[in-house]
């Protein structure tokens, strides 16, 4: 990736992507270790677990996977001394449309993974975790296979490591292509080997049921990464670099129409979507104007140049005002654009032109889901069929008068209707187009 | 015992099990010490890795291997999108079709790639079976999001990433491959 070849912009802190992208860091554990590696592991294992997760709520780090729940909080939910087995997996399925940022850590860092996953063991009493890799990343697997073997001959993973007299192992998961074992259930279910049909919850959260239906957690890779660098920096300096509530950096992927695409780690809440677009990505490919965001990978709602938002934001005097905050002046952090309607999911930001045609963009978004959706649910498995199959008759010309009506019609049924979430995943970008570009699919529905 | 016909003729997969997948098998399945069916996906990989495709035996021996039913595994085969039934080229030429490579050209990308490699572009784009070239060498698909946005278009041909690619760059790339 050419943007990370190039200096850090100042606007970017790279935190979790310190070693990935020095020069000469290679994914070895002697390099990991010579740059201060598994130090931290080493704090924590000398440290009582509930100091840990308390460490990890303070420092307000959110999930990097989509959700965005609190880390610390999700991690509470596990008593430690129930009696039972618990386990940990690393969602490293990164199958979201629009974002690209796991892969670059498991195969430049992969001990950074290693080592947040083994203080995350240490303080969830687990002995026993996986790491989930999407199979279309084959030489991650074979990075991260190695670098376990050697974080085991270190002493890092095993029997009492450390000499700490806890013990814990990990091996490799590999996924077989497709989209659905992101979802942390239906992860789970794909690594008891079954197909991977998502689980319902209530009951099923990992958690409570997890794999082998017992308590579970699951993280993001990324997640993961920060839990280390929160036991480098200090949970109160963590937290500050964000803002209250979203603490630490966010790698921000952007795509699309933009000069210099790429990811960027950058403080949550340090730029506005306009500083990311027009400073941090070089602006729009020239003559070109902005016509539309995707702000939080595919399944976030789109947003449409020009709008403005009404939302509470701090005033001068430092109290909450009411305010009209403009497109490229929101925040990029986890409250302003949920105020905006939308969210920063897994941090996949699709810019799109002036060149471009929503209804094509939603179609080939749509094929997506159609082509993803796990089957296991009839609103899901039927609708996102008609929903392709409505706008793939739109873009070729085929479109009836009742299209855009139907169209919604179909994606208010699947929303809140189905397992799990990938059914508000597959209807928030055809409820957010129609209503942010309701003229694009009048005209094609004649 | 074979419980369905077998969809491909040819030598049974399960009666050509060299040492070293057998070795490969059996370290697999220590990875998982509270349930065996949790090394279906692992063995799922090796067996394809080494034959190419999964076929009745296959799913046969794989199921009996782990205290299985055959359509335990069997099921997997059919759902999960990576694995095929039947042989496909020796290289496997992974086009994304998603947003972010659209916009830059993908699906002209996968055309090309269907051109160089001798393969007709309206033949099928998806399925556990993607369309081979007249002398089995190359098989060309379109798949999902492959993480790689910020280089779009992109493709995985066999274990490889390639970005950036533009639509007269794929002969070249399918010239790096024998
Ligand atoms: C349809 C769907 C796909 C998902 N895909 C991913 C994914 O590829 N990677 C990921 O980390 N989380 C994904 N998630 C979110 C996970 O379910 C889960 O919330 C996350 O892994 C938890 O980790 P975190 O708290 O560290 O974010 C997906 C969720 C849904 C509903
Ligand atoms: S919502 Fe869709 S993807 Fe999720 S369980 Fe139901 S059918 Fe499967
Ligand atoms: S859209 Fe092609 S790699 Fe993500």
């Amino acid at each position: 990736m050419k943007s990370l070849l190039l200096p850090p912009h100042p606007k970017e802190r790279r935190v979790v992507f310190q070693n990935a992208w020095t020069q000469g860091y290679t994914p070895d554990i002697d390099c990991y270790i010579k740059h201060g590696g598994y130090a931290e592991l080493k704090k924590a294992l000398g440290m009582k677990p509930e100091e840990i997760i308390d460490e990890v709520k303070k420092a307000n780090l959110r999930g990097r996977g989509g959700a965005g729940f609190p880390c610390g909080v999700k991690w509470g939910f596990i008593r430690r001394d129930d009696g039972k087995p618990h386990y940990i997996t690393c969602n490293g399925d990164e199958s979201e449309p629009g974002t690209f940022k796991d892969r670059y850590i498991l195969h430049n860092d992969p001990h950074q993974l290693i080592e947040g996953m083994a203080i995350a063991a240490f303080a969830l009493n687990v002995n026993l975790a996986y790491i989930y890799i999407r199979c279309e990343f084959p030489k991650a697997a074979q990075i991260v296979t190695q670098a376990l073997k050697e974080a085991r001959e270190k002493g890092f993973l095993g029997k009492n490591i450390m000499g700490s007299g806890f013990d814990v192992d990990m091996f490799v998961h590999q996924g077989a292509g497709a989209y659905i074992c992101g979802e942390e259930t239906s992860l789970i279910e794909s690594l008891e080997g079954k197909r991977p049909y998502p689980r319902i919850k209530p009951p099923y959260f990992p958690a409570v049921l997890g794999l082998y239906m017992s308590p579970t957690i699951v993280n993001n890779v990324e997640t993961f990464c920060h839990v280390k660098q929160i036991f480098k920096i200090g949970s109160d300096e963590y937290a500050k670099m964000g803002t209250p509530g979203d603490g630490g950096t966010r790698v921000m992927c952007v795509s699309g129409d933009v000069m210099r695409p790429g990811p960027y780690e950058i403080p949550a809440g340090g730029v506005t979507l306009g500083e990311l677009i027009n400073d941090v990505c070089g602006g729009m490919k020239p003559g070109r104007k902005l016509k539309a965001v995707i702000p939080g990978g595919s399944s976030s709602k789109i947003l449409r140049a020009g709008e403005t938002f009404k939302m509470k934001v701090k005033g001068e005097d430092g109290q909450m005002v009411d305010k009209e905050v403009p497109l490229l002046d929101l925040v990029m952090d986890a409250s302003s654009l949920a105020a905006a309607g939308t969210m920063v999911g897994s941090g996949g930001v699709i810019v799109m032109d002036d060149s471009r045609d929503m209804l094509w963009a939603l179609n080939n978004l749509n094929q997506f889901y159609a082509h993803e959706s796990c089957g296991q649910c009839t609103p899901c498995r039927e609708g996102v069929l008609w929903i392709d199959k409505m706008t793939t008759r739109m873009v070729n010309g085929e479109g009836t008068e009742q299209d855009p009506k139907t169209l919604k019609n179909v994606a208010d049924n699947i929303a809140g209707r189905t397992v799990c979430a990938f059914g508000e995943a597959a209807s928030w970008p055809v409820q957010s187009f129609l209503q942010k570009f309701p003229e694009e699919f009048e005209v094609a529905a004649k | 015992m074979d419980t369905h016909a077998a969809t491909s003729t040819g030598p049974r997969q399960a009666d050509q099990i060299p040492a070293d997948l057998l070795a490969k098998i059996d370290e697999a399945v220590t990875h998982y010490p509270v349930s065996k069916r949790s090394a279906s996906l692992p063995l799922l990989h090796l067996w394809q890795n080494h034959f190419g495709f999964i076929d009745d035996s296959g799913v046969d021996w794989i199921a009996k291997r782990l205290d299985l039913e055959p359509i335990n595994i069997l099921e997997l085969v059919t759902f999960y999108p990576w694995f095929r039934q039947e042989k496909a080229g020796r290289i496997s030429v992974r086009v994304c079709r998603t947003l972010s490579c659209a916009l830059a050209g993908s699906y002209e990308v996968r055309d090309s790639f269907c051109k160089a490699a001798g393969i007709d572009p309206k033949a099928p784009t998806h399925g556990h079976t993607p369309p081979v070239s007249p002398d089995g060498k190359f098989s060309v698909e379109f798949v999902e999001c492959l993480a790689s946005c910020g280089s779009a278009p992109v493709a995985l041909v066999n274990d490889d990433l390639h970005e950036d690619i533009t639509e007269a760059g794929t002969a070249n790339i399918l010239s790096q491959y024998n």
